[in-house]
This record gives structure tokens, sequence and C-alpha cells, in this order.
């Protein structure tokens, strides 16, 4: 599915000067510049809740909110995160302190009068969470919304891009690489993630390598798995064999 | 009331049913799919949704040969359902001839599926359209009037379905409804592939073992999912099913 947005943002934050590390503090920069907000925080997630992973913050305030979801383990980044939705907060005054008894008044007083939180996951794959606040209370607008949704898509696909590289020395993909997003791809994931006996995202990491080491397409990789003509064996560390079992 | 009144009558209800406590939107959509085939006199239906970026994905499908040809329109970027997504108006052509001119690549896949006609209804909320309900037939014509206002009930239904929860914007619900709808179809693929390496069964009936165990325990399809990843629901426990290969 092509998402002209998203691949413009991952070229802009992908001038390649300031290496793959700077790439989230980019990233947030961009979401800031392009919508009406105060700042943009960047953290990492589990399903257990907020690792103390963040990734990037625009400034004080931004940093501050997302220490503070992980030090008292509640906010709409976390209930972004456990529920898979976007969390839209346009007036914390009004809402924060019953839903989040803890959070909700510290952040107030740290300035913060609106947060947008949106999850970055890819099925049962949660990397992260990218929240936008403002100083002061109001809506996205449609068009923001759209535009942040954009930027989230694209922060999915930068984390998963630095996971790529931390755990995995073999083919390195770029990150402008258009992800495609098909059925078959994830389906691929989850037989890999059994026959290889690691987690779906590390299985996804696998595909993506594998695709772009023997330079075919994802999906034609993937649908090779599906239809067991290609096996990822878990004795094998690198590789993979091809399989006649079917 | 006639047999089909009465099953129009039952999907409207079992629709209903779906969308009350814990709704489970590719369950919810799956069901319309599925529905409209029987309702419709059609051979196949499939469900396309906005991802909310500018572009459409496949959702449900009754069958795999409706979701192979949906991704084919979206590849090829031809075909009622994108044409109906575009102008938020029901799409159709009179005969063979038609779906030729209009889209050549697609009605030639259509042909070698083993459909005679494609057509397409939107899902419209209010001015902005959401998705399109995609009807697949043997017969080389179009459906019939009466035909036509069912099939765009059942879109209207799946439209409210979507959107049933309350809340402030449309928008912000729409994005998260459809954040969540297109981030739960990954799950559910990563799910199905998990189980059919487990089982050495094919996707579609991997997919059909979710279903059955989400039903026989009232869970949602998606909790389902998300155990099936994490272990927690055992091989042995999934209902065993006769598989039609040995594969």
């Amino acid at each position: 599915m092509p998402r002209p947005r998203v691949a413009e943002i991952l070229t802009l934050i992908d001038d390649g000067a300031a290496g793959r590390a700077a790439l989230p503090a980019r990233l947030c920069q961009e979401c800031l510049a392009a919508l009406a907000i105060s700042g943009v925080g960047l953290a990492l997630m589990t399903a257990d809740g907020p690792t103390g992973g963040i990734v990037a913050a625009t400034d004080g305030p931004a940093q501050e909110m997302e220490e503070l979801q992980f030090s008292l383990g509640e906010g709409p980044c976390v209930d972004a995160s456990s529920s898979g939705r976007p969390v839209l907060q346009p007036d914390l005054l009004k809402d924060a302190v019953a839903r989040w008894p803890a959070f909700g008044p510290a952040v107030l007083a740290a300035g913060i009068r609106a947060i947008f939180a949106f999850p970055l996951q890819l099925g049962a794959i949660r990397l992260g969470v990218l929240d936008l606040y403002r100083s002061t209370p109001g809506r996205l607008s449609a068009s923001e919304l759209l535009d942040a949704l954009a930027f989230a898509d694209a922060a999915t696909q930068v984390l998963l891009h630095l996971q790529h590289h931390d755990d995995d020395n073999g083919a390195q993909s770029m990150l402008t690489d258009a992800f495609d997003d098909r059925a078959v791809v994830h389906q691929a994931t989850g037989m890999m993630t059994v026959q290889l006996d690691v987690s779906l995202a590390h299985a996804l990491l696998r595909l993506r390598a594998h695709a772009y080491a023997t330079e075919r397409h994802i999906c034609e990789v993937a649908a090779d798995v599906v239809d067991r003509s290609l096996r990822f064996d878990h004795s094998d560390a690198g590789s993979s064999r091809q399989a006649r079992q079917c | 009331m006639t047999t089909r009144e009465q099953l129009l009558a039952e999907t409207f209800v079992e629709l209903a049913d779906t969308m009350v406590a814990d709704f489970d939107v590719i369950d919810f959509l799956h069901t319309m799919a599925c529905r409209t085939v029987e309702l419709l006199d059609a051979s196949a239906a499939g469900i396309m949704l906005s991802d909310q970026r500018g572009g459409l994905t496949v959702t449900a499908s009754s069958t795999e040969e409706a979701r192979l040809l949906e991704l084919f329109e979206l590849q090829n970027n031809e075909g009622p359902c994108l044409d109906c997504f575009r102008t938020g108006l029901p799409v159709a052509r009179e005969d063979e001839q038609g779906m030729r001119s209009a889209w050549p690549l697609f009605t030639q896949k259509l042909k070698e599926v083993g459909f005679s006609s494609a057509q397409a209804i939107p899902l419209r909320l209010r001015t902005e359209t959401i998705g399109a309900l995609n009807i697949f037939r043997t017969s080389p014509s179009p459906l019939t009037e009466a035909d036509l206002r069912i099939g765009q009930a059942l879109a209207d239904v799946a439209t409210v379905g979507l959107i049933q929860e309350r809340a402030i914007a449309a928008s912000d619900l729409l994005a998260g409804q459809l954040q969540t709808a297109l981030n739960t179809r990954i799950l559910l693929e990563q799910a199905k592939g998990v189980l059919a390496e487990r089982t050495g069964r094919r996707m579609d009936q991997a997919f059909q073992t979710m279903r059955d165990y989400a039903r026989k325990h009232q869970l949602r399809l998606v909790d389902v999912a998300a155990r099936i990843i994490d272990g927690s629901i055992e091989q042995a426990l999934l209902p065993q099913r006769q598989n039609k290969t040995s594969s």
C-alpha cells in the first residue's frame, strides 16, 4: 500500500550525515515542525509497559512526560500502547486527574495541557509510542491527525530499522526501502517465529534480511514460507534451507 | 416472511448483537462478508477499508478468491472497488464488455478466478467514504435494484458498526477504529501463521480454527489470536479439523 507521506517523512529524516542514532530525534523534530504542537517524545514500550527507553524528546517537558509515565506506570502513552489505539487528550485539565491520579497532576505541573499518543505496533509486535504534546488545550485538526498518523507509521519504521541494526550483522536494508504490509508477510512472520523459536519482531527482521540478501521482494519470500517451499531452520543460525516436505 | 426476509432479519440481529459488548471489528466484518454472499445471490464478497492515510486495505473476505481479487485491484490500481471508494457511489457495469473497457486487467483476473461480474457498494459516513463492499458473482449481470438496496443496507450497518463507539469527533474515532482494525488484521495474520506452522494446517483452516475456538469459548477473535501468539492457548486445546489435503 503506497503511503506517500510516510515515504516523504522517511526520506526527509534519512539524510545520512548524522547516522542511524539520530533518526528518532530527527523524526521528532520534523513532526514538531509539521504540526501545531509544542513538543514530541518517542518512547519504547513492551507488553508490560514502558521500558524506560526514551528514544528522543524535543524539549524538557517532552522528556518529563516520558519519564513520568515510566516512573508512575500510567498515562496516555501507556494506555495507547496497551489498547493499541491512539489516545487523544485535547484538554488534560478536564480529564487527566480523574483518569491518571498520579500522572495527571504531575504532567499539568510540567506545563503540558494536551497529549496525543500514538501506539507504534505491528500486530502483536509492540515497539513504542509517539507522544505529541501541547502547552495549551486544543484538538488536532483532521489533517493534523492524518499527518500525526503518518509520523507514527514512519516512527514504527524507524524503530524496526534500529532493531534490525542492533541485533543483526548480516544483510542490512535501507530505512527508505518500502516495507510491504501485505497479509502474507505477517503470516510468514508467524510461521517463522515457530520455526526459529524467536519473537515476532525478530522473525520479521529475519524475513526482511533474507529478502534483502537474496535480492527478492519480501512478499515473494513470504509466499515461499507460507506455501512451505522455504523454511527457516532454528538449528542453522544464519541461513535457511529449501524444504520439500509438502 | 420469505426465507430471505427471514435471513435478512436474522443477519441484522446478528450484526447488532455483535456490536454490543466486546466489539471485534474483524470478526464483525468477516460475518458481514459471509452474510452478504448468502443474502445477495453473490459468489463471494469482501470489504476494503480506508487506511486513513489515503489508501485502501483489504480487511475481510468471504473467500480466499475474493481476497486475492481485491489485492489485485490494489496492486493494479483499477477495479470497481477503487472507483467506488473514489466517487463514494455504487459502481457496476451492465455486462462483461462494459467491465472489460473499464477495468481490462481486473476483468481478466476476475474471469481467471471463475467469476463473471464484480461490483462495489460504498461504506459511507455522511460525506466521507470509509471503504467499500465488493460483490463477486458467477452471473455476468449486476445485482438487481432490489438486491442493490439490500447490499447498501448491509454496507450501512457495517459503517455504523465501525463507528459505533461514542466520541466527540468522527475523525478521531475513525482514526482510532481504523488504526485498531488494521493492527488487528496484522495480529490475526501473525496468529494464523503461528497456528499454521504449529499444526501443519493451511492459512484458511488456521483462521477457521481460531474463529471456531473464539465462538465456542465466547472470546473475541483478537484475544484468541493474541493468546495463540503468546502461547497461552495450547495447541491441544484447539478444535481438531479434518484436513482436506494432507499438507
